[in-house]
């Protein structure tokens, strides 16, 4: 194998600068002692991240982010794994056109899930109900779960259950002592992605949240929009030590490359 | 024990999963299935009826069908330019992430592995941060006092108004995708054994034919998803222009939301979302159908 020529890396290095740019400015503005986004040269101050706290609805909605969060995630576990069991194992009239929809809000734009929602919501009396909100996110984040949760089937070595089979064990036994240990790592992995993508998620949620149910993102948008102060980088520096720290876990339990990349 | 074992080897069978009219997988499917039916199909159909119904300013919704709000977007050059410009961002974000993505990916296959592993993490981790923060990080370095008008104007050029334009969207576009058109290249590089390349230098083909005949054939599928991701969710973004384009600069999305949240004519803006969906799945099925054929016609 040959290795990368001087040219190539230049263009690595620049492309690398590209993409972790606005990351760094954030996290160096952030520090900053002044009232204006300016990177900190002299002095380094932590008045910014004091000030979030200050801010009651910032720190509402980053609780009510992380609840939404944890429990989409956790019932779209619930959602997907007897789905991708029975879609794994069984051959039923209809099992393409339910694994399509499973799967379509992948392909559908988030603008589109939004506008639908808000739609439904406003002709059943759901606006602003945080059930209602939560049930928007485990539509969106299932589809990543599924698709984990697949892969860790195709890969599974069926000889274990049959033996299990065989010396007696029932349907469920087999599933919770021998299936449900070889796919925790689908599982896991499936629950992490869910939950980062439910806790990031801008556009569909800026039309079903209500003031009282604002998650994290729709808030800083709001915010971006109207005023720009060291504030917003401030919380955006936390969103990405947040997200790093998940980020890592995710790496070093299953390896990122293959939870974004395989999709095989 | 022994005489246990019988009837349950027998249980086995019987239990088998191709058996015909098995209840199983209905209860296993059933409650997510209802889900989705109630909360994708049902909420997806009644936009579609929205986007029939005629609109008044000072009475709202109203109970009538009319084909109004197509013809509106259709016809009035303020919605039309909106739409182009949107087509024109996608194409543009699309085509730039391919001419960086391609070789980056190249390059990334060709590293030894702490480093491999380490600036995949680099170029596909972003993915992982919000739009929100990414979008914010922009607007600071495109901004009249960012680093990147500092930058230019210590090298003595004058400033340049970049926030709020075209350009901007596109820079924070490019940025946000690029994962996207990587990690399918990166995936049909993996499969492409480096052995074939260096063969091809062996029978003294130059590298950039070695590149043109051998390489690029097996990575253009990966790059074909690629740009269709890359086109279709550049096409729907909703923060990026929102943040960078300002008021002015729409694109569809923003476009929707405004018709939603201020004009508050929901008829049209479900109109538009509509139109929005339609576009998507047509490109990803005319995508798909090329997909196809080239992946026949390489598999002869």
């Amino acid at each position: 194998m040959h290795k990368n020529g001087p040219i190539a890396l230049i263009f690595h290095g620049l492309v690398v600068a590209f993409v972790l740019a606005p990351l760094v400015v954030i996290c160096l503005v952030a520090f900053t002692p002044e009232n204006t986004l300016r990177i900190p040269t002299t002095s380094f101050s932590l008045r910014w991240f004091h000030a979030i706290f200050q801010h009651p609805d910032f720190v509402a909605s980053f609780v009510n982010s992380l609840w939404l969060a944890t429990l989409s995630a956790t019932i779209a576990i619930v959602i997907a794994v007897p789905a991708a069991l029975a879609i794994d194992r069984y051959d039923f009239p209809g099992r393409g056109a339910l694994n399509a929809l499973f799967l379509s809000p992948l392909i559908i734009p988030h603008l589109v899930l939004g506008v639908a929602f808000l739609r439904l919501f406003a002709l059943i009396g759901g606006t602003g109900s945080f059930a209602w909100l939560v049930a928007t996110h485990v539509i969106i984040v299932t589809p990543y779960v599924l698709r984990l949760v697949m892969a860790s089937f195709t890969g599974l070595d069926r000889s274990a259950e049959q033996a299990a089979m065989t010396l007696g064990a029932s349907h469920l036994t087999v599933f919770r002592r021998i299936t449900a240990p070889m796919i925790l790592p689908g599982i896991t992995g499936g629950w992490l992605l869910a939950f980062i993508t439910s806790f990031d998620e801008l556009t569909m949620s800026i039309f079903v949240t209500s003031p009282a149910t604002v998650t994290l993102p729709v808030r800083m948008y709001m915010y971006a929009t109207e005023s720009i102060d060291p504030m917003m980088a401030a919380v955006s520096a936390l969103m990405i030590a947040l997200t790093a720290a998940a980020m890592l876990i995710l790496d070093r339990a299953f390896g990122l490359d293959k939870i974004l990349v395989g999709q095989k | 024990m022994s005489a246990a074992s019988p009837s349950l080897a027998g249980a086995g069978p019987a239990a088998s999963p191709a058996r015909r009219a098995n209840p199983a997988p209905w209860l296993l499917v059933g409650p997510g299935a209802l889900m989705f039916l109630g909360l994708v199909v049902l909420p997806l159909v009644l936009t579609v009826i929205l986007s029939f119904h005629a609109y008044d300013h000072s009475t709202g919704i109203k109970n009538e069908f009319t084909l109004a709000h197509y013809t509106a977007v259709f016809s009035d050059s303020y919605y039309l330019g909106i739409f182009w410009r949107t087509l024109r961002i996608a194409a543009l974000t699309t085509l730039i992430c391919a001419l960086i993505g391609l070789p980056e990916a190249y390059i990334l296959s060709r590293m030894r592995d702490p480093w491999r592993s380490v600036f995949l993490l680099v170029i596909i981790g972003p993915l992982l941060v919000s739009v929100v923060v990414r979008a914010f990080g922009w607007s600071m370095l495109l901004g009249s006092t960012g680093l990147v008008n500092q930058t230019l104007q210590a090298l003595g050029f004058g400033s340049v108004r970049l926030l709020y334009t075209e350009t901007a969207i596109v820079i924070a576009l490019v940025h946000v995708m690029l994962p996207f058109m990587v990690i399918p290249v990166w995936t049909a590089l993996q499969k492409l054994d480096p052995m074939v390349e260096a063969a091809a230098w062996t029978l003294g083909a130059s590298r950039f034919t070695a590149l043109r005949r051998v390489v690029m054939p097996q990575v253009s599928l990966g790059m074909l998803s690629g740009s269709l991701l890359v086109f279709g969710l550049s096409a729907s973004a909703f923060a990026i222009p929102g943040l960078l384009g300002g008021r002015r600069l729409k694109m569809a999305a923003t476009l929707v939301y405004d018709e939603y949240m201020h004009e508050l004519n929901w008829p049209l803006g479900a109109a538009i979302a509509i139109i929005v969906l339609v576009a998507n799945l047509a490109i990803m099925l005319a995508y798909n159908r090329m997909v196809e054929a080239r992946a026949r016609r390489t598999l002869g």
